[in-house]
C-alpha cells in the first residue's frame, strides 16, 4: 500500500509537443467505436484444495471498458484474471464474452515478460500471432506492433540485452500483435522502477485508446488503478466488495486532486478491511 | 560428424588473436623444459624420450602411413560410438523428460545401469563380441549414453514452466512448443552432457583399444611397448591429448554457434 502513495507526488515531467497531440487524440475517442468484447461473469467460484479463493463473482464489463481489479495479496484477484484468460478452470459459474471469442481475441500480459531468450525480439513478437504465425504478413504485423510500443529499432536484439521496461514493452507488443479484443494484465508493471512504470502506464493507456480493446488490469497499486481505469473493482475475501466508477475525464493528470481523493477513499476501504480481518 | 564439420568456422568467430594464442603458452613451456631436461641428460631417454625424438618417431610413422591409419580407425570408433550412444541417450532423455509414463517405466532401470562402471563390462564384452569393432563401439556408446541422457533429461525438466505456459497461451502446438520452447531451453544443459560425454568417449576408447584391439591408437601404443619403442608410446599419449582438446574445442564452437542468445556468450 505504501508503494501506491509514492505516486501522489505531482508529475514533474515537462509537457512535450507530442503530448498535446496525444491528449487531443485521447479526448477525441468515444466509447462507441470500441471493438472490444463485453464480458459477463456469473456465480464464479474457484478453490485450491481447502482454500476457497473465489466465492461467487458476478460481474459485467461492457465492451471497451478499462477495469482495474485491486485488493490485498491473496484476495483472489490474480485467480480471477487467470480464469478470464482461460488459464484455470472454474469450479462453478460461467464466463462469457459477448460472442464466440477466438483464442487470439483474448491475450494476457504477466508481471514477468516471459520472452523466449533464444528468439530475437521480432520473433518473440511473432509468437503472439498464434495460428497466423505462418502467414505471409506475419513479419509486417510484428514490426507494426513493435513500432506501436516504440521498439522498432530493437527488432534484431536478443531479449537478454534489453532493460526490464523494454522487455515488458516487447511482451506488450506480443500481446497486441494479434489485435486482441480483450487484454488481461496481471500486475504488468509490478517489477518495474517508478519512472519506467509511469511511462508504461501512459503506453498502456495509449494503446488501449488506439486499439479499443476491453482491458482488465490486476494491480496492487491503487494510484495506477485510478489513473488508468474507467472502473475499479475492490476484491475482498473472494468477492467483489466495491465497484467504483472513475468518472474523471481523460487525459488524466497524475497527482491531480480528484484522482488523489478517489485513490485515498479506495485505500481507506482496503486498509479498513485489512484492520478488521487482521489476526495480529 | 557435425562436430568436426563446424570446425573451419572457428576463424569466423571474432576471437582476438592473442586470446587464441595465450592458452598455448603453458604447453609450449612444458615442451621446452622437457626438451632441455632430456638433452642435458637430466632425464634418461629410457624413461622419457625428448620431444624431438617423439616428433621424429611421429614423422616416421606418418611417412609409413601407419599413424594416419591408426588415428583414423580410433577417430572412426570414437565418433560412431558417440553418435550411437549419444543418440540413444538423447532419445531417452527426451522421452523421459516429456512423458511421465516413459520416465516411470525406464528411469529407475537406467539409474541402476548407470552405477555399473562401464569399463567393468570389458571382460563380458570381449566374451560377447570378441575383439571385434562392435566391442569398442558398444563400450564407447555405453559410456557416452549416460552423461547425454542425464543432462538432456535435466535440461528438459528445468525449462521455465512460465515460458511453457506462455507458449500454450499463444496457441503453440505440442510440436511447436518443443521446437521453440523446450528444446532451445534444454540446449545449454545438453551441451554440458556432450562435453562430459566427449571425455568419457576418449577414455573408454583408449582403455578398450589397449586391452582388446588389432588397430587404433591404443593398439599402436601397446605394440610399441612390446618392442620397447618408448617414443611411440609417448607419441600416442600426446595424440590422445590433442584429440581430446580438439573434440572439446569443437563442442565449444558448436555451443557458441547455437547458444549465441545466451548472456554468457554475448560480447559487450
Amino acid at each position: 500500500m505504501q508503494e501506491a502513495l509514492r505516486f501522489l507526488l505531482p508529475d514533474a515531467e515537462p509537457v512535450e509537443r507530442t503530448d498535446f497531440l496525444e491528449q487531443a487524440r485521447l479526448a477525441r475517442r468515444g466509447p462507441e467505436v470500441s471493438r472490444g468484447l463485453p464480458l459477463t461473469i456469473r456465480g464464479l467460484r474457484k478453490s485450491f484444495g481447502e482454500n476457497e479463493v473465489l466465492r461467487g463473482i458476478d460481474l459485467h464489463i461492457p465492451a471497451g471498458q478499462f477495469v482495474a481489479i485491486v485488493g490485498r495479496s491473496g484476495c483472489g484477484k490474480s485467480t480471477l484474471l487467470r480464469l478470464i484468460a482461460g488459464l484455470e478452470t472454474s469450479d462453478a459459474g460461467t464466463i462469457s464474452f459477448g460472442e464466440q471469442a477466438r483464442p487470439e481475441d483474448v491475450r494476457v500480459m504477466f508481471q514477468e515478460p516471459r520472452l523466449l531468450p533464444w528468439a530475437r525480439v521480432l520473433s518473440n513478437v511473432e509468437v503472439g500471432l498464434g495460428r497466423d504465425r505462418a502467414s505471409s504478413n506475419a513479419q509486417i504485423r510484428a514490426e507494426k506492433a513493435l513500432t506501436e510500443v516504440g521498439l522498432d529499432d530493437k527488432r534484431g536484439q536478443w531479449p537478454a540485452v534489453l532493460s526490464g521496461g523494454q522487455k515488458q514493452r516487447v511482451a506488450l507488443a506480443r500481446a497486441l500483435v494479434s489485435d486482441p479484443r480483450v487484454l488481461a494484465f496481471d500486475e504488468p508493471l509490478g517489477a518495474l522502477d517508478a519512472l519506467t512504470r509511469i511511462s508504461m502506464q501512459r503506453l498502456l493507456e495509449r494503446v488501449w485508446h488506439d486499439q479499443a480493446f476491453t482491458a482488465i488490469l490486476v494491480t496492487h497499486d491503487v494510484s495506477e488503478a485510478v489513473a488508468l481505469a474507467d472502473r475499479v473493482l475492490v476484491i475482498e475475501d473472494g468477492r467483489i466488495a466495491h465497484d467504483v466508477a472513475v468518472d474523471i475525464p481523460r487525459p488524466r493528470r497524475r497527482g491531480s486532486a480528484d484522482l488523489a481523493a478517489l485513490e485515498g477513499s479506495i485505500l481507506r476501504e482496503l486498509l479498513l478491511s485489512a484492520d478488521e480481518t487482521s489476526d495480529l | 560428424m557435425s562436430l568436426i564439420e563446424s570446425l573451419p568456422r572457428v576463424r569466423s568467430l571474432r576471437l582476438p588473436r592473442a586470446d587464441g594464442l595465450i592458452q598455448w603458452i603453458v604447453p609450449l613451456i612444458i615442451v621446452v623444459v622437457w626438451q632441455v631436461a632430456c638433452v642435458s641428460g637430466f632425464v634418461p631417454a629410457r624413461v622419457l624420450p625428448a620431444p624431438s625424438d617423439v616428433a621424429l618417431a611421429g614423422w616416421k610413422l606418418l611417412l609409413s602411413g601407419e599413424l594416419a591409419r591408426n588415428i583414423w580407425v580410433s577417430f572412426w570408433r570414437a565418433s560412431v560410438g558417440f553418435v550411437i550412444g549419444g543418440g540413444i541417450g538423447f532419445a531417452f532423455g527426451l522421452m523421459n523428460g516429456l512423458s511421465q509414463i516413459s520416465s516411470k517405466l525406464t528411469d529407475t532401470t537406467l539409474q541402476m545401469v548407470r552405477n555399473i562402471p562401464h569399463l567393468a563390462l570389458i571382460p563380458l564384452v570381449i566374451l560377447w563380441f570378441g575383439i571385434d569393432e562392435s566391442a569398442k563401439l558398444f563400450l564407447v556408446a555405453l559410456g557416452v549414453f549416460f552423461p547425454i541422457y542425464l543432462n538432456t533429461l535435466h535440461g528438459i525438466r528445468t525449462v521455465d514452466p512460465q515460458l511453457i505456459e506462455m507458449g500454450r497461451i499463444y496457441g503453440m502446438t505440442d510440436g511447436e512448443l518443443f521446437r521453440r520452447v523446450i528444446f532451445p531451453g534444454a540446449l545449454p544443459s545438453i551441451f554440458v552432457g556432450v562435453r562430459f560425454a566427449l571425455g568419457i568417449m576418449w577414455l573408454t576408447l583408449i582403455v578398450a583399444e589397449t586391452i582388446a584391439a588389432s588397430s587404433g591408437l591404443g593398439y599402436m601404443a601397446m605394440q610399441a611397448r612390446e618392442f620397447m619403442l618408448i617414443d611411440v608410446v609417448v607419441l600416442s599419449i600426446l595424440i590422445y591429448a590433442l584429440l581430446g582438446k580438439l573434440a572439446d574445442s569443437a563442442s565449444r564452437v558448436l555451443e557458441r554457434l547455437t547458444l549465441s542468445w545466451h548472456p554468457a556468450f554475448q560480447k559487450h
